[in-house]
């Protein structure tokens, strides 16, 4: 990707986000959203989040395909668990850093 | 940097200030979030650099995007030479949450001036709107709240662009083998995991996860796009199955 287009994407991001972002704090009192579509919105973290971490995890390795022997698979597991007890960022990365990197030097 | 003897009548008329006090109280409540913050920031700035992305394109893009979760998602798709078109959408969507927040803020800040209104919809955050809407709806909730959600936006946005940065300084020198790049899905499953609340969630992130490995090879990462949209149609239909149960988790938590 050309340095031109490269920096066009980073702007329109900037305005399509910052748009989002002050839509109703700017426009406050004359914008209302559908109840159905409010309540769609509150399912984008978990769906959105839900579908970048799974393939990531269970599709990475050398064959970009699912593997029972792909090391990260048990090294998120225990991250997840870690993350659902804990509800602290940096201690599920290094829960899931810490497993894999163990998994790595044994196997 | 101690203050002079001279700064000391200014320093406590500045404290004694409820607008300023309330600032403060908004910065004090964010810095607990900040160990959280750092990792995250270091893996953007590291995985943006270890993409051959010079410092000013990663600042650029750090400053353009203010959106962890968006950022991380671009730098991906840039690596798979996903299509721009694409990506800008892909990034939108997962911007979204912060139309929610706009809407669920909106109420709170409409008497500020609009400089104020445009730097804080630049600065709103995940972090910043989570501990601010609380404050929001307390019951001793007061007309100076607004300077508390500045204060917490403001020291988020410090708190991000620093880690960034630091990754970006850090970063060349840590080696391919220690597999950094995991902390990227880590990360998402540390914000994923506290946003299951309830069956109806729990039941948007097991199909749009499904769905999104199952849909991997669609070109042009739209597999992306439809696992959202299911996942979104799985948690409202688990919500419609079950209203009462859901009813009381999918409004504010109290925490």
């Amino acid at each position: 990707m050309s340095e031109f287009t490269l920096w066009g994407l980073f702007i329109a991001v900037a305005l399509g986000t910052f748009a989002l972002r002050f839509s109703f704090i700017g426009l406050h009192g004359r914008l209302h959203l559908p109840p159905t579509l409010k309540r769609a919105l509150v399912y984008v973290p978990a769906s959105v989040l839900a579908a970048l971490v799974l393939p990531a995890v269970s599709l990475s390795g050398p064959e970009q395909s699912f593997a029972l022997d792909n090391l990260r698979i048990p090294a998120a597991a225990v991250a997840a668990l870690i993350a659902w007890k804990s509800h602290n960022t940096l201690l599920t990365i290094l829960a899931g850093m810490g497993t894999l990197w163990a998994l790595q030097t044994l196997i | 940097m101690s203050p002079s003897p001279d700064d000391q009548p200014k320093l406590d008329a500045m404290c004694n200030n409820p607008q300023s006090h309330a600032f403060l109280s908004g910065v004090r409540a964010l810095l607990p979030l900040v160990p959280g913050v750092i990792p995250f920031g270091l893996v953007t700035g590291i995985s943006s650099t270890d993409q051959g992305f010079s410092f000013i394109a990663t600042i650029g893009m750090t400053l353009l995007f203010y959106a962890g979760s968006a950022q991380l998602v671009a730098l991906q798709l840039l690596s798979e030479d996903v299509f721009p078109l694409v990506i800008l959408f892909t990034t939108l969507i997962i911007n979204l949450r912060f139309m929610m927040y706009s809407a669920s803020i909106a109420p709170y800040v409409h008497s500020l001036p609009r400089r104020w209104k445009w730097l804080l919809s630049y600065m709103l955050s995940d972090q910043a709107y989570a501990l601010s809407i609380v404050k929001f709806t307390s019951t001793d909730s007061k007309s100076t709240d607004r300077f508390f959600f500045a204060g917490t936006a403001i020291a988020m946005w410090l708190a991000w662009n620093i880690s960034v940065v630091l990754g970006v300084v850090l970063g060349t020198g840590i080696p391919k083998t220690w597999s950094l790049d995991f902390a990227i899905p880590l990360s998402f499953l540390a914000i994923l995991m506290p946003a299951i609340r309830g069956f109806p969630h729990l039941a948007a992130a097991c199909v749009g996860g499904v769905v999104a490995v199952m849909a991997a090879d669609t070109p042009y990462n739209l597999g992306l796009f439809l696992a959202a949209v299911c996942g979104i149609a799985a948690g409202l239909t688990a919500e419609r199955c079950r209203p009462a149960a859901s009813a009381d988790k999918n409004e504010k938590e109290p925490k």
